[in-house]
C-alpha cells in the first residue's frame, strides 16, 4: 500500500477564487493510501516545496499528488523536489486543477467538486505507480538547420561560432531566402543585400557549416541527441567542383520562358541559371522542366560553352544519410495566393502588384534596374495607392486570421522611398491600423508621414477596376466618413504571410506540433519560444509566427544558443515512461511497429515460456531510447501487450474508474 | 448426395503422396449432413474428409496453430477465406511455408435453419444447382430459390476470385476479378442504420444484444479475434470476469471486439454465422469498413498482405480526428 501526501495549492486567487482549496484538501483525505493531506498559497515556491519535503520525512511518504497547474508547466519542479526528500521523481503526479479546472469554472461549488474528482483520480493512479528510472543517450555534436534564409544562415553562424558543426538544407539553388530579395529594410532604410550577403559569404567560408543547396530533407528519424536523416540533393546538372561561376552558359541559353523565381515572375530567366548576382554558391542550375536538352535531348549549348566543362546531364538525385543532435526548422514564409481577393483585380491587371513585386521592381538588381516603372506599360507612375491588411487579419476565410506583423513597417518604408526618389509621385495607403511596435518603428512611420507626406486613409478598398489605362481605386475614409475614388497608376497589395508549404512536411517528418495556421507550434508560448514541443527540434524565424528581421534574428540566435546548449552535453537523460511489450501476451502482428512515428519498435524471435510451454515467437521489442512514450502503440495492440510505463492500461483505468466513482 | 468432389479428393491424395503435405484441413460430417464441423486429415483418414455446399466455416483461423506444427498442411480454403488467410499472414500469424493452399470454388454455403424456416424439413442433402437449391429430405425431393437459403455471408461475397493459392482444384471456374455477388449494397444494412436517430440506432442496438448470451463463439470463430491471450480472459487487463454493473456493459463487449478488429475484419460474416441468438453481428464491422472506406479511400483488408493499412499508416491525406465528431452530429 502506498503511503500518500496529497498538496493543494492556490495558486495565488489563481486557483484558490473558484476552487475551495481546503474542501479539495479534506475531501481526499478518505481516499485509498492517502495519509497526508495540505493546502498552501504557492506551492511551487521554496516555502511550499519545503513543505513538501519535509512531509515526505514526516510521515514516510511513497509518493505525492500535487494539486496545481498543468503538469507542463512544473510537473518537473515537483519531480526535483519529491526526488530531494529521497523519492523517486516518478512517484509524483499531478492533477491539474487550474488550466483545466479554475480557469474555466465560474461557479466555485463546481469548480471545487470537479478539483475533487481530478484529485481523486491522480490519487487512484499514483496507488498504482511504480519507482522508474531513466536511462542516458549519447549526444552527436552537429547540428542540422533546415532552411538558408537569415534565420537559418544566423541560426549557423552562431552555432559555428560555439564550435559546432553545422549543416543548412536549402530546397532552392542558394542560400539567402526572402531577404535576398528585398530592397531596403526597415527602420534603417539600409540595403538588403549589404547586410545578408556578407552573412551568405561567412557562412559558406566556416570550415564549421556545410550547405546543401537544391536540397530538400526526405526522413527524420531517431531522437533528441541521435536524429539519423535522409537529405536528397536534387541534380543541379552542373558539378559544382568544376564550376567557376563565369555565367556563360546562362546567357547561351536559348530557353527564355520560365518565370523569374527570385524577382517575382516579373521577368523570365534562362532553363540553366544563377538565381542572382550573389548567390552562394556561384553555381547554375538546369531546371529540367525548362531544358531543351534534358526534355528533347538536342541543344546543349551550356555543356558547348562551359570552358570549365562542369555541365553535367547524367546527375542523379543523391540521397545523403547524416546524424544530428539537434534540429532547427527555419523554413520561412511566402506571400499568400491572391486568387481569393478579386476585388483588387491582382489577376488580371499587372499593374496591380504585390508589395513583394514592388521590392524586386525598386531593387538595383530587379528586372527594371531599379527604376519604378508600371508592369503593364513601362511608363513611370505618378499616383500611387498602397493596400494594406490584404488578407491579414481577417475573419472572413478568405485570408489569414492573423495580422502579418511586417506589413505596416514596409508599407511605410515603399511609401518613403517612393516619395524621396520620385518626389512627383503622390502616395495613398489604405490601411485598418497602423502598427508598429518595435525600437524606432513609430519615428519611422511619422517620418513618412510628417516628412515625406503620404497620404495615409483609414479604411479599406472595396474595389480596383481599370479605366481607360488608369486603376479606380473605391476606398472609403472612416475618419471623414466618405467614399474615396482614386485614379492611381499603380496598386500595391500587402499580401498577408503565411509558412512556407513545405513546413507541412516537414513538420510531419520531426513530429512537431503546427497551429491552424501551419506555423510551427513553440514548447510555451512565453516561456520556451525557440523550442518545438520535440526535445531536440528548435524553431527560427517566420516559421513559428509572422516576425521581422529585427526579431528573425533574435530568435535565430535565441534557437543556436538552445542548440548549443544541447551539443555541450555528453550525455542526456532519457525518459522512463516508455512503452514495453509483454512477451506472453504480444502476438507479433506489427501493428504497434506500423503505428510507431520514431520507428522505435523492432521485432526479435524469442524464445518464451508460456506456463510450461517452451517455444520461439516474434515478439515486438522496443528501442527505450527511441521510444517518446507517445502510446500510439498501447492503444493499437489488440491484445493488450503493448503497455506504457508511468501510464499503464490499469492507471489510466484506475483515473477513469475514480472520476466515474 | 455426393459429399466431396472426387478431384478436389484425388488432388488431397496424390499431395500426401508425393510429399508436398502430411495433412489436409477440411471439413468432417457429423450426425446430420449439415452439421459439417472443420477437422484435420492424415492419409488414413482422408476418406472421411467432406468438402461440400453445407461447408461455410472459414479455415483461416486454424492455420495459425497448424502452420506452427511441424510439416505441411494441405488447406481447402474458399474464395472468402483467402482474405482471411492474407490478413493473418501480414500479422504474421502464419507460417506461410507450412500451409499449401489448395483454392476451391465456391457456389454460396446453405443455411439448414434458413431452409428449416422455409418449411424445408428432415434434411438429407442439397446441392446448388445455378439459382436454386435442390434438398432431399425424408418427405422427398424439394427445391426453393438460392438467395432464400444462403447464409448471410454468401447473400454479400465479396467475389470468387482466390486472392491467394497454390493451387487451384478447378482452374477454369476461376475468375478473372473479384466481383461481389451484389454490386455495392453490401452496406444497405449499415446504411439503413445510419439513417436512424441516435435514439433509434441505440434502441436497435440494445435489443439485438440483449439476446447476447455471452457464449464467445463471435470471437472465437472470428480470423481477426486470435490474439494469443484475449483482453477479455487476461486477468491483468482488468476487463475479464468482470462483474458486469449492467447489462449495458454486457453490451459494450461487442463494441469493443468490433474496435479490435478494426482495420482488420475482412468481412467474413462468421460471427454472425455462428451467433445462436442470430444477432447481426456482422453490421457492426460492416460499420468500419463502411466508415473507412469513405474516410480513408476503398480499402479491403486481406485483398493483400501489402503491410499498410489506414489505420496504421498515416498520410497527409488522412482525415482530420474532429471528422468523427462532424459525421456523429448529422
Amino acid at each position: 500500500m502506498q503511503r500518500i501526501g496529497v498538496f493543494v495549492c492556490w495558486c495565488g486567487s489563481n486557483i484558490a477564487g473558484t476552487v475551495d482549496v481546503e474542501k479539495v484538501a479534506s475531501s481526499v483525505a478518505g481516499e485509498p493510501g492517502v495519509v497526508f493531506t495540505t493546502n498552501y498559497q504557492y506551492m511551487c515556491s521554496e516555502g511550499g516545496q519545503g513543505m513538501i519535503r519535509r512531509a515526505i520525512k514526516e510521515h514516510g511518504l511513497t509518493g505525492i499528488v500535487v494539486c496545481s497547474c498543468s503538469p507542463r508547466m512544473h510537473e518537473a519542479t515537483f519531480r526535483k523536489t519529491a526526488q530531494a526528500a529521497g523519492l523517486n521523481p516518478y512517484m509524483v503526479e499531478i492533477a491539474n486543477i487550474r488550466e483545466q479546472c479554475s480557469w474555466i469554472h465560474k461557479d466555485k461549488d463546481e469548480g471545487t467538486e470537479k478539483a475533487v474528482i481530478l484529485a481523486k483520480a491522480a490519487i487512484a493512479k499514483l496507488n498504482l505507480n511504480k519507482p522508474l528510472t531513466a536511462g542516458e543517450s549519447n549526444v552527436t555534436k552537429r547540428a542540422l538547420v533546415i532552411g538558408g534564409g537569415i534565420a537559418g544562415i544566423q541560426t549557423a553562424l552562431d552555432i559555428a561560432d560555439a564550435g559546432y558543426e553545422v549543416d543548412i538544407v536549402e530546397k532552392s539553388p542558394t542560400i539567402g531566402g526572402r531577404m535576398a530579395q528585398l530592397d531596403k529594410t526597415f527602420p534603417t532604410l539600409d540595403c538588403a543585400a549589404c547586410i545578408l550577403t556578407p552573412k551568405m559569404v561567412d557562412a559558406a567560408a566556416s570550415d564549421k557549416i556545410n550547405l546543401y543547396t537544391y536540397s530538400e530533407v526526405e526522413a527524420v528519424s531517431g531522437f533528441v541527441g541521435n536524429f539519423k536523416v535522409k537529405i536528397k540533393k536534387k541534380p543541379r546538372y552542373v558539378n559544382s567542383e568544376l564550376c567557376s561561376g563565369c555565367g556563360v552558359c546562362t546567357e547561351k541559353c536559348p530557353s527564355r520562358k520560365a518565370p523569374n523565381e527570385f524577382n517575382m515572375g516579373l521577368n523570365n530567366r534562362g532553363a540553366i541559371y544563377i538565381p542572382f548576382a550573389q548567390a552562394i554558391p556561384n553555381v547554375p542550375v538546369i531546371d529540367p522542366e525548362q531544358c531543351i536538352k534534358l526534355k528533347t535531348g538536342k541543344c546543349g549549348l551550356c555543356e558547348k560553352n562551359c570552358t570549365a566543362k562542369a555541365i553535367d546531364f547524367t546527375q542523379k538525385e543523391e540521397i545523403i544519410e547524416r546524424e544530428y543532435g539537434a534540429i532547427v526548422a527555419a523554413t520561412g514564409y511566402r506571400p499568400i495566393s491572391l486568387e481569393n481577393f478579386d476585388e483588387f483585380g491582382y489577376a488580371h491587371n499587372k499593374d496591380v502588384i504585390t508589395s513583394l513585386e514592388l521590392e524586386r521592381l525598386m531593387n538595383a538588381a530587379g528586372p527594371t534596374k531599379g527604376v519604378l516603372l508600371r508592369p503593364s506599360d513601362g511608363e513611370h507612375p505618378h499616383e500611387i495607392v498602397f493596400i494594406q491588411c490584404v488578407g491579414s487579419r481577417d475573419t472572413s476565410g478568405c485570408g489569414k486570421p492573423y495580422c502579418s506583423k511586417i506589413c505596416c513597417m514596409y508599407t511605410a518604408k515603399h511609401a518613403m522611398m517612393i516619395r524621396d526618389k520620385y518626389p512627383d509621385t503622390k502616395v495613398h495607403v489604405f490601411y485598418i491600423d497602423v502598427r508598429t511596435p518595435g525600437k524606432n518603428f513609430d519615428e519611422f512611420y511619422r517620418r513618412a508621414v510628417e516628412e515625406y507626406g503620404v497620404d495615409y486613409i483609414k479604411g479599406m478598398v472595396g474595389k480596383v477596376a481599370e479605366k481607360d489605362g488608369k486603376l479606380l481605386v473605391q476606398g472609403s475614409d472612416l475618419i471623414s466618413n466618405e467614399q474615396v475614388h482614386i485614379e492611381a497608376d499603380l496598386v500595391v497589395l500587402a499580401a498577408a504571410i503565411e509558412p512556407d508549404p513545405s513546413v507541412r512536411n516537414i513538420a510531419t517528418m520531426l513530429t512537431a506540433s503546427i497551429d491552424t495556421n501551419n506555423f510551427l507550434t513553440e514548447a510555451h508560448p512565453k516561456l520556451r519560444p525557440v523550442e518545438s514541443p520535440t526535445a531536440g527540434v528548435f524553431l527560427s524565424g517566420v516559421c513559428q509566427g509572422p516576425k521581422d528581421i529585427p526579431e528573425t534574428v533574435a530568435q535565430a540566435s535565441a534557437a543556436a544558443a538552445k542548440v548549443i546548449g544541447l551539443l555541450s552535453k555528453d550525455k542526456l537523460t532519457g525518459n522512463p515512461c516508455v512503452a514495453h511489450s509483454d512477451e506472453l501476451l504480444c502476438n507479433g502482428c506489427s501493428q504497434c511497429a506500423c503505428v510507431c512515428p520514431y520507428g522505435a519498435i523492432d521485432y526479435i524471435d524469442k524464445e518464451v515460456n508460456d506456463h510450461g510451454k517452451r517455444e520461439v515467437r516474434r515478439i515486438a521489442s522496443v528501442n527505450e531510447a527511441v521510444c517518446q512514450g507517445c502510446g500510439a502503440c498501447t492503444v493499437t495492440c489488440p491484445s493488450g501487450a503493448m503497455d506504457l510505463k508511468g501510464f499503464t492500461t490499469r492507471q489510466i483505468m484506475a483515473e477513469v474508474d475514480a472520476i466515474c466513482r | 448426395m455426393q459429399r466431396i468432389n472426387d478431384d478436389v479428393l484425388n488432388k488431397c491424395r496424390d499431395l500426401i503422396e508425393n510429399g508436398t503435405c502430411d495433412r489436409v484441413l477440411a471439413w468432417e460430417e457429423g450426425e446430420f449432413c449439415y452439421d459439417v464441423t472443420p477437422a484435420v486429415f492424415t492419409g488414413d483418414t482422408l476418406g472421411k474428409m467432406i468438402y461440400d455446399d453445407f461447408c461455410a466455416a472459414n479455415q483461416s483461423k486454424y492455420l495459425i496453430d497448424e502452420s506452427h506444427k511441424e510439416g505441411r498442411i494441405a488447406a481447402l480454403l474458399k474464395p472468402c477465406d483467402t482474405y482471411s488467410f492474407n490478413q493473418l499472414l501480414k500479422e504474421n500469424r502464419i507460417k506461410r511455408e507450412n500451409v499449401y493452399v489448395l483454392g476451391v470454388p465456391c457456389d454460396g454455403k446453405i443455411d439448414a435453419e434458413k431452409a428449416r424456416g422455409l418449411g424445408i424439413k428432415g434434411i438429407l442433402g442439397a446441392e446448388i444447382d445455378g439459382d436454386t437449391v435442390a434438398f432431399e429430405t425424408i418427405y422427398g425431393k424439394k427445391t426453393c430459390s438460392k438467395k432464400d437459403v444462403l447464409h448471410e455471408k454468401c447473400l454479400s461475397c465479396k467475389g470468387k476470385k482466390h486472392m491467394i493459392f497454390d493451387e487451384l482444384t478447378d482452374p477454369e471456374k476461376e475468375p478473372e476479378t473479384a466481383v461481389p455477388e451484389n454490386g455495392t449494397s453490401r452496406f444497405d444494412g449499415v446504411s439503413k442504420l445510419e439513417n436512424m436517430t441516435a435514439e433509434e440506432r441505440f434502441r436497435f442496438w440494445r435489443g439485438e444484444l440483449s439476446r447476447c448470451i455471452r457464449c464467445n463463439a463471435c470471437r472465437n470463430v472470428c480470423p481477426a479475434c486470435s490474439c494469443r491471450q484475449c483482453v477479455f480472459d487476461n486477468p491483468a487487463s482488468g476487463v475479464s470476469s468482470k462483474a458486469n454493473t449492467n447489462d449495458f456493459e454486457e453490451n459494450l463487449y461487442h463494441i469493443i471486439r468490433a474496435f479490435h478488429v478494426a482495420g482488420r475484419c475482412t468481412d467474413c460474416g462468421e460471427c454472425t454465422r455462428v451467433c445462436p441468438e442470430n444477432i447481426p453481428l456482422h453490421l457492426l464491422n460492416r460499420k468500419f469498413i463502411k466508415d473507412i472506406n469513405e474516410l480513408y479511400g476503398e480499402y479491403q483488408a486481406g485483398y493483400d498482405t501489402a503491410l499498410d493499412a489506414p489505420l496504421t499508416s498515416y498520410t497527409k491525406q488522412d482525415a482530420e480526428p474532429g471528422i468523427v465528431h462532424e459525421r456523429g452530429v448529422r
